[in-house]
């Protein structure tokens, strides 16, 4: 057994260095660095239990740098977004922010913990917003199911013939014009985002 | 009193005309009731939600700037333009936009120059409200009590803020034990019990997905209903989904027996107002409210 002082070995060199600059260079960034590692977000956070890492931990992990760890872990598209972390916080770290910061992340590199519905989720409101400018409750669920488990879909057929008897589910909602070119244009917009960004 | 007198810009937003039909069915009506103008927002687009988030950041803010900038751009001679967005998600969604391109430099930068591609500007003059925030601090519980015609009085109701609309952004009410729904509750005669999970988490958009997420509803079901609450009132379209639409899946899993009806705070303010409940969306509830006999 070993002994409560030992520390386990870290391997340093699958420490990524520049992993923790990409999270704090966002404006509000710095603030990460303050943590002080009193474990408020994960005491607070309502679903840490079926993290991979509870936010506490995760913080750690990035200012050391475990970037895969990170990235696969189930953590940040566990978090449903109720701030409970974020206002808890004493050194005002914008933890929720954090959580967004590494779903991008991961989705860019491709990183996303398989089974889980909330990548490919967040990908179909994506490409629905995109289209149509608008979300379509229908159209999300039916494409989120479709590219994971369709067993799903039977699952929540009660829910959702329940819903269409009573007219909540808006099959025919059409979305805004994109790509008119006209003044306010919601696609040369988003466009003009992606150069800024670049 | 400004708030009276005063306009509001309507933001619907997606599940208005879908699965939180009955919120905006009982919001515009009830607003009607008390004699508050509110005019919808045209071309009005996604405010950009969590899971947009999740994708990218610069567009998601865009997303909600937009809204902004066409609710200036479309009311050129009010000085503020206050934006009502009754839902929790749109609510959080604009006012993070808002606060961000306000305080932050670069991303101000960024999405004003994106607006700007297609001619419009966001200058500050939009301001993003929550219709509890209108009620309780422009219109005024006082006036609202005069308008109340139909007390409701017995209902026991477990008020359910959820999360986005107290935290973090808000600063109408208090990210702990919030009140502005428990005091237009008790205005319309309604007894709003006390309760320890009026801010939990209800699991969000991901509900549907795995038990672990059902527990989370349970929790706050079963602290209701122990309460001592015949009804919950939310403000949120994801919270209402999610509290009302699952509770065969509890008592299945849970081994629960009961039920209590998930409402919008809305629709009791609509009874108390004396509309009908089918006008004001009830008639599309899972399980629903019957009023005590002393009502």
């Amino acid at each position: 057994m070993t002994e409560w002082f030992e520390q386990p070995a870290i391997d340093q060199s699958r420490a990524d260095q520049n992993f923790p600059n990409e999270i704090t260079e966002k404006s509000w960034g710095e603030t990460l660095r303050s943590c002080i590692q009193c474990g408020n977000c994960t005491g607070t956070c309502p679903l840490s239990d079926i993290m991979d890492y509870g936010p506490r931990r995760i913080i750690a992990m990035i200012r050391a740098g475990f970037r895969d760890e990170v990235l696969k872990s189930n953590t940040p598209w566990i978090c449903a977004s109720c701030y409970e972390c974020t206002v808890e916080c004493p050194k005002e770290i914008k933890i929720t922010d954090v959580m967004y910061a590494l779903k991008q992340r991961a989705l860019e590199a491709g990183t996303v913990p398989a089974g889980n519905y909330n990548p490919v989720l967040a990908k179909e409101f994506f490409n629905l917003v995109m289209k149509r400018g608008r979300n379509n409750e229908v159209f999300l669920m039916m494409f989120t199911v479709l590219k994971t488990n369709w067993f799903k879909g039977l699952d929540l057929a009660p829910v959702g013939i329940k819903l269409l008897a009573q007219g909540r589910m808006p099959i025919f909602e059409a979305g805004i014009q994109m790509g008119t070119g006209k003044k306010g244009d919601l696609k040369k917009i988003l466009d003009a985002c992606e150069v800024c960004e670049n | 009193m400004e708030g009276t007198d005063m306009k509001y810009i309507y933001y619907p937003g997606c599940s208005a005309s879908g699965t939180g039909r009955g919120y905006e069915e009982s919001t515009l009506p009830v607003f009607e009731e008390l004699g508050i103008e509110m005019v919808t927002l045209e071309d009005w687009n996604c405010c950009g939600a969590t899971a947009y988030m999740s994708v990218d950041e610069a567009k998601a803010f865009a997303l909600s700037a937009r809204n902004l900038a066409l609710a200036e751009d479309q009311f050129p001679d009010m000085d503020e333009v206050h934006i009502v967005a009754p839902c929790a998600a749109c609510y959080l969604g604009l006012l993070k936009a808002k606060k961000y391109i306000d305080t932050d430099p670069k991303i101000g930068g960024t999405i004003r120059k994106a607006l700007q591609s297609a001619e419009l500007d966001y200058t500050g003059r939009a301001k993003v409200r929550h219709p509890l925030d209108v009620l309780v601090n422009d219109y005024g519980l006082d006036k609202l009590k005069e308008k109340v015609k139909r007390p409701l009085t017995g209902l026991k109701v477990a008020a359910y803020y959820g999360c986005q609309i107290v935290r973090p952004y808000s600063d109408f009410d208090e990210g702990h034990d919030p009140q502005t729904m428990d005091q237009v509750l008790e205005v319309l005669g309604v007894e709003a019990i006390e309760w320890p999970h009026k801010t939990r988490c209800c699991g969000g958009a991901q509900t549907w997905s795995s038990d672990p997420f059902l527990e989370l509803v349970w929790i706050i079901l079963k602290d209701a209903i122990g309460s001592g609450g015949d009804a919950v009132a939310t403000a949120c379209p994801m919270c209402q989904f999610n509290l009302e639409c699952f509770q065969n899946k509890i008592r299945a899993k849970f081994d629960y027996q009961k039920k209590i009806p998930v409402v919008y705070f809305t629709q009791l303010m609509g009874l108390a107002l004396g509309i009908d409940a089918n006008k004001l969306g009830m008639n599309r509830l899972f399980e629903r409210l019957e009023l005590p006999a002393s009502v």
